[in-house]
């Protein structure tokens, strides 16, 4: 069947044969050649107006001037510029309305979840579940507070930090057991007491002693209750929530020496917007009040 | 392998030879024409179709809407989740592809490619502009360009670009609403991309259809190698019967034939006309002349042949006139060469068609097209999916209670917005809470997806809260109408 193409009548083989197939050797098209030379055009061309050749200081920069670099700037600032009336707006309406509108809200909370990834979540964790030591932000109790203003507040100006001048969120437990303001055994007495506020003290016996120890030094801050004091970040210390943990030693260790848990003062790295994306964030996580 | 010396070839390169196809009649011309005005009516009309979907969503009959990320056909829609339908498409596609291929060869090639249907078109303007085969050809060869020649070749590229602008502006239809576009279009307010996307699709067009022809096809195409590599031996391709045409030779007019006993009384040794057996084929060249590939269908079965069948037209229409029977050149498999050259009767068409593997190819073809129909009926109008958050598995409340988040996506395809009701089936003890609504309802927007946190509490103490893991189902109902979803998943517990 192996015939030569009519048209190319003297085409003539390679001289290669598989099982006597014949390799026909067909001449190239010749428009071919021409895109062959239409890419040597191009390739000249390129090294001219592009980037090309690798020198000490740096490579050609090419008459187009293109840099990859400027294209993020340039795609970066475009997407700032797009922002920009959506953080203008989230910047300036009251905290409590960002909820009411769907759209900013959206906004609002994807921002935020980008700012969190960045600045929170070496601390209070990835998904917002925070660390000993570190509140968990996707429950609901709060040491200052858990509706959205308190939370915009205390990522503000941080937690127990020099430049909260108004003293928004400054407190200080003393070390009661440091400073030798307890007994070692008032000290055993008092963190029976308080455990016995959620759910079992270690030892029974010990609870009514600790209740007078209780109401004397610490009833002032956490509350005759025990249901703490947001206005001091006096925790909570009759739910099942423990920063610290909920082992008797944990909290022993919390009345001796005391606490003293710090955040920075985000309002001198981020802008407005973007503390008030963050706070959006970290109140629709399941815990906002 | 083996090596002999080869033959030097005659040029590395060879500049194209012009093909100009000359007009044909029959009824495989008939048919090609039919499925042009079928396929090319399909391709231009098919954006204007209207198709009333409610307020809220477009209402052309095939939209690609890439900007809303939907697909229109129809009483269809399909979002990006949806993706497995194109996909099962695309199956449908390739194995049809292998039906076709092994039953009647390269039938997409000579019939339905794009390649095919427009070069025809513009072929069939080329001759109604410049003449026939004879015509073009002289008007070729004229090497002055005298007003006559310049006049043809400008109404000719005027015809082919309006064609090629009707046919890249026909593309972009398709992926906005057409009336609309149409308009912008001409007031030059539509957008950048539909002018560029014009531009590239009518030089393209233009270039294919006009200029570059069966180059595309032998140099530029895949679809030959891999279709060549799906033929067998039963595949009806177009063939030419050798056994009868050979050896070839001009009609020689009966009277003209030299009584024998002339000859033989003549010195010279003239060979008899009588003695000199002579095949069907009269060497008219009308196979090669109307071949739009430029080949000799005579040299046998070539990588260049698209099977469009023309030849069989061009021929058999010989035949009749010189009085033989048709079929010289014929759809013909290479088991009906062999058989025929050996005396035998050739198997019938069918046969040819309805083979083991044919029927293998159809089969699973159906498959995918009654899996595909399947799944686009038994969808549902509302979806959801769930996905449990991990980070954290459960939040410990200051109640002691244990709490699991779900982010569900709920998706609403109607034209208007519908309120969801969430519920929960799974231990007694669990309480359903909604991010951001104290209510059990959210309401989805027309034809859009809603992210919704869902969070499950477990009362302190309780089995759920004490248990690793639990069952639990997500209910979503579309209050309006009673249609329910449901996915199931499952409550973590802080364990024992």
């Amino acid at each position: 069947m192996a015939k030569k193409p009519t048209q190319n009548k003297d085409v003539g083989t390679t001289g290669h044969s598989w099982d006597g197939i014949e390799e026909l050797n067909t001449p190239l098209p010749r428009w071919w050649l021409w895109t062959f030379y239409a890419t040597i055009v191009w390739g000249l061309y390129y090294v001219a107006a592009y980037p090309a050749w690798p020198l000490i200081n740096g490579a050609t920069q090419g008459f187009l001037g293109f840099s990859t670099r400027a294209e993020v700037a340039a795609d970066i600032a475009e997407f700032e510029a797009k922002q920009a009336p959506m953080n203008d707006k989230l910047a300036s309406v009251e905290l409590t309305a960002i909820a009411d509108d769907a759209e900013l809200l959206g906004y609002a909370n994807s921002a935020g979840a980008a700012v969190f990834k960045t600045w929170c979540a070496q601390c209070h964790g990835s998904g917002a579940s925070g660390a000993v030591g570190y509140p968990n932000l996707v429950d609901d109790d709060w040491l200052w507070g858990g509706d959205i203003e308190s939370i915009h507040t205390t990522i503000t100006v941080g937690v127990r930090q020099p430049t909260d001048e108004d003293y928004l969120r400054q407190s200080e437990m003393p070390a009661f057991g440091r400073d030798e303001l307890l007994e070692d055994g008032q000290i055993d007495e008092v963190v029976n007491f308080v455990m016995s506020l959620s759910g079992d003290a270690q030892d029974a016996t010990l609870v009514e002693a600790g209740a007078v120890v209780y109401e004397e030094n610490c009833a002032a801050c956490h509350g005759d209750e025990g249901k703490g004091d947001i206005d001091q970040g006096a925790p909570n210390l009759a739910d099942a929530i423990w920063l610290y943990g909920d082992s008797y030693d944990a909290i022993r260790e919390s009345v001796y020496y005391a606490r003293y848990g710090a955040m920075p003062a985000w309002n001198t790295r981020l802008s407005e917007a973007e503390i008030r994306a963050v706070s959006t964030f970290v109140h629709t996580r399941g815990g906002g009040q | 392998m083996s090596q002999s010396q080869p033959d030097a070839p005659q040029n590395l390169y060879a500049a194209r030879e012009p093909v100009f196809p000359r007009r044909v009649s029959g009824k495989f011309r008939n048919m090609k024409w039919v499925i042009m005005a079928i396929t090319l009516g399909i391709y231009y009309l098919t954006p204007w179709i209207r198709w009333d979907r409610g307020v809220n969503l477009p209402d052309q009959a095939v939209l690609v809407d890439l900007a809303n990320r939907r697909f229109y056909f129809f009483w269809i829609e399909i979002w990006p989740h949806e993706f497995y339908f194109v996909a099962g498409l695309l199956v449908m596609a390739g194995l049809g592809l292998f039906l076709f291929t092994s039953a009647l060869g390269r039938v997409w090639c000579g019939y339905a490619c794009p390649q095919t249907v427009w070069t025809d078109l513009f072929i069939l303007v080329e001759r109604w502009v410049e003449g026939d085969r004879n015509a073009r050809l002289r008007l070729h060869r004229q090497k002055k360009w005298d007003a006559r020649k310049l006049r043809l070749r400008l109404t000719k590229f005027v015809l082919w670009i309006l064609i090629a602008l009707a046919t890249g502006g026909a593309w972009v239809f398709y992926f906005t609403d057409a009336p609309q576009l149409a308009v912008d279009l001409v007031t030059l307010n539509a957008h950048p991309i539909a002018y560029s996307t014009m531009l590239i699709l009518t030089a393209t067009t233009f270039f294919f259809g006009g200029i570059a022809r069966e180059q595309i096809c032998i140099y530029a195409c895949p679809w030959p190698r891999i279709q060549a590599a799906m033929m067998d031996e039963d595949t009806l391709t177009i063939g030419y019967r050798h056994w009868r045409g050979e050896p070839r030779g001009k009609l020689k007019p009966h009277k003209k034939t030299k009584p024998a006993a002339a000859a033989a009384a003549s010195d010279a040794p003239v060979i008899s006309e009588a003695a000199a057996p002579q095949g069907d084929c009269i060497d008219c060249m009308a196979c090669v002349n109307v071949c739009p590939m430029g080949i000799d269908i005579r040299d046998g079965q070539q990588m260049e042949c698209i099977t469009c069948g023309l030849c069989i037209d061009a021929c058999d229409d010989v035949m009749e006139k010189i009085g033989k029977p048709r079929g010289l050149i014929d759809y013909l498999a290479l088991t009906d060469e062999t058989a025929e050259q050996a005396g035998k009767e050739p198997k019938s068409v069918w046969k040819h068609i309805f083979r083991p593997r044919t029927i293998l190819y159809t089969t699973l073809w159906s498959l995918v097209g009654i899996a595909l129909v399947v799944a686009l009926f038994i969808r549902a109008d509302i979806e959801l999916t769930v996905a449990p958050v991990r980070n954290p598995v459960y939040v410990t409340l200051s109640d002691g209670s244990i709490r699991n988040t779900y982010d569900v996506r709920l998706r609403n395809k109607n034209g208007d917005d519908r309120p969801f009701k969430i519920s929960i089936k799974g231990h007694p003890t669990l309480r359903l809470q909604l991010e951001g609504t104290p209510y059990d309802t959210v309401d989805v927007p027309a034809d859009t997806m809603s992210l919704q946190r869902v969070y499950v509490v477990a009362p302190k103490g309780s089995e759920p809260a004490l248990s690793e893991r639990m069952d639990l189902r997500i209910w979503v109902e579309d209050i309006s109408n009673g249609d329910r979803a449901y996915k199931d998943t499952l409550f973590n517990g802080k364990g024992n």
